[in-house]
């Protein structure tokens, strides 16, 4: 029932970030001089300080938000199964160099972390996410290891080099399959992470600048004028929505996956 | 843990000096950046010319006594600036930790024991939600709300402007307060506290929640517990005595988490509420671009999770027998 109503949210999201404009009912910077009018039939998410529709520019921010947090965990993951690979597939002083770098990375708090990054690199929605991103891989690079590795010292690899596959053949048809399934899901819960993340970092100043429209620098936006309560809720409700979908889809998918876990 | 601890300063120092952002022209500002002059003794005066390696070969040396450098803002010394702070933080910490445990753990516990139910299934839903609600946003919620509307909790700040900081002694306003006899003083602080220390304890307390929830259910399903079941032992016994003694060695572990979780989310938190501790002033010095501020704090706090970290496996060895320390 739950995951069910995940799955909706999710999907409904998904129109929104591909149909956007079609849906929104003004443009996000489009001003008026209804300046921080209540939730109406016109505004159904009221208006901000300079006049312009909330739920348009929550919509146009689910078109940053979304996709960016998707380019955050896809870059990550490529980092980290690479590294993550290689660690477990080696072995030796390659993994226990890798291991130890993420170590390093893992000392740090990611937000602290993804703060100073974004700060050097001067804030914006690049920086923001370079900043995600590198504080993301050693999650990756750790998840990929710990599956590569007992799957290296599986019958089914050992039979396979046995019969003279090579090293890269056997890591890409034999081991990568096994590891695909598992890190779909914790991509999912990845995801979401990446969200917060991105969004704290907006929130701060340090991501994505105005006018654009992001969560994050929304309820930024919303924190200056309490009394229009709006302003800061629908973004948030925003981001509570996707993040706790694709949380409970995750948890289930794991809970299914996990033959420990009896239901 | 001391090679975990010079990596630590290593990442800090090559992202502050290696990757692009001048720190002279934020400090300078754009005016005084414009003579060539002034900027070479700026730099100068901070040792920014020198090679790289020197520049680091100097900080580590100053760090060794303890200098983390001079805030190129404030113009104090790091050192100083964070440990005017730090107090603020540890209280504020350790409320939110209280808070958290107070209401995770035998809601878990609870949880585990219906497991199935309808309570189960609104706490499982209740702490995924707490795991994905940004914390800046339920503090404005709550400032709106309990600041706002009832006008019952105070939106900002450690005290009321009227109210004048306890003596110093441990620095923790409530704690102090009550050291000095001076009750008004610490029903002001701990009334400030509080609704800081709720919104941070969210995630906190969820993780926890989760956490012991599992941490039960595993032990439940264990010979011994059903054998002392079947004894005809009570089963507030069996959980206390039995059940949750041995939950007891992974909710510890999960200590180091929460501690990572409420160093995030101080960051965010505190900014919401102007409180006046580390996470403030690192998001302050972020935003100024002060390179040698955003340096010590996340040296300090790396080096702080590290170490509560290797505090937390000790523990978790005196706890379980069964683990040997390499």
């Amino acid at each position: 029932m739950l995951v069910v109503f995940a799955m909706v949210v999710l999907t409904l999201w998904l129109v929104v970030v591909i149909f956007g404009p079609l849906l929104a009912p003004y443009g996000p910077s489009q001003q008026s001089s209804a300046v921080l009018s209540n939730p109406s039939v016109t505004h159904i998410f009221g208006t901000d300080e300079l006049g312009r529709d909330e739920l348009s520019r929550v919509i146009s921010g689910a078109r940053i938000s979304i996709p960016f947090s998707f380019v955050i965990v896809a870059i990550a993951l490529v980092i980290g199964s690479i590294l993550g690979g290689l660690a477990g597939y080696l072995g030796g002083w390659v993994d226990g160099l890798i291991m130890r770098i993420t170590d390093l990375f893992f000392a740090f708090p990611a937000i602290v972390l993804a703060m100073a990054i974004a700060a050097i690199l001067g804030p914006s929605l690049t920086s923001s996410v370079v900043a995600v991103v590198v504080v993301a891989w050693p999650n990756y690079a750790r998840v990929i290891r710990s599956l590569v590795l007992p799957a290296m010292h599986s019958d089914y690899v050992v039979t396979a080099r046995l019969l003279g596959s090579s090293s890269v053949r056997a890591l890409v048809r034999d081991v990568m399959p096994n590891v695909i399934g598992p890190m779909v899901v914790y991509s999912a819960l990845g995801l979401g992470d990446a969200m917060l993340v991105l969004a704290g970092l907006s929130f701060l100043g340090l991501g994505s600048q105005p006018p654009t429209a992001e969560w994050g620098s929304m309820i930024s936006d919303g924190a200056q004028y309490f009394e229009q309560w709006w302003l800061a809720l629908f973004p948030g409700l925003a981001i509570v929505s996707v993040v706790l979908s694709l949380n409970v889809l995750g948890d289930r998918v794991r809970d299914t996956l996990d033959p420990r876990v009896n239901r | 843990m001391l090679a975990l601890c010079l990596g630590i300063t290593l990442i800090a120092f090559v992202l502050t000096h290696v990757v692009p952002g001048d720190p002279v022209a934020a400090a300078l500002g754009p005016k005084a950046y414009s003579y060539p002059t002034i900027v070479k003794a700026y730099r100068e005066a901070y040792g920014l010319n020198e090679p790289l390696p020197v520049q680091y070969a100097v900080y580590l040396g100053h760090l060794l006594h303890g200098d983390l450098g001079v805030s190129l803002i404030t113009q104090q010394p790091v050192a100083t600036d964070l440990l005017e702070r730090i107090p603020a933080s540890f209280e504020l910490a350790l409320y939110a930790m209280i808070i958290a445990t107070a209401v995770g753990v035998p809601l878990g516990v609870l949880a585990a024991v219906r497991r199935g139910s309808r309570l189960d299934q609104g706490l499982t839903i209740g702490s995924l939600g707490g795991l994905a609600t940004p914390s800046f946003w339920v503090g404005i919620l709550a400032i709106y709300f309990f600041s706002y509307v009832l006008r019952i909790a105070p939106s900002t700040g450690r005290l009321s402007p009227e109210v004048f900081p306890p003596p110093q002694i441990t620095g923790l306003y409530t704690v102090d307060a009550l050291l000095a006899g001076d009750f008004p003083t610490f029903l002001d602080a701990l009334h400030h506290v509080i609704l800081p220390a709720l919104v941070l304890a969210l995630p906190s307390g969820a993780v926890l929640l989760r956490f012991t929830r599992s941490a039960v259910l595993e032990v439940l399903n264990n010979d011994y517990v059903t054998a002392a079941r079947a004894k005809g032992l009570p089963r507030l016994s069996i959980l206390l005595r039995y059940t949750f003694r041995a939950a007891l060695t992974s909710i510890v572990t999960v200590t180091g988490l929460l501690l990572a979780n409420l160093m995030a989310g101080a960051v965010l938190v505190e900014s919401v509420f102007a409180w006046p501790g580390v996470g403030l002033y690192a998001a302050k010095s972020a935003l100024d671009l002060d390179i040698t501020a955003i340096t010590g704090v996340s040296l300090f706090v790396a080096v702080v999770y590290t170490v509560v970290n290797f505090a937390v496996d000790l523990l978790y060895a005196w706890i379980d027998p069964r683990v040997v320390l390499a």
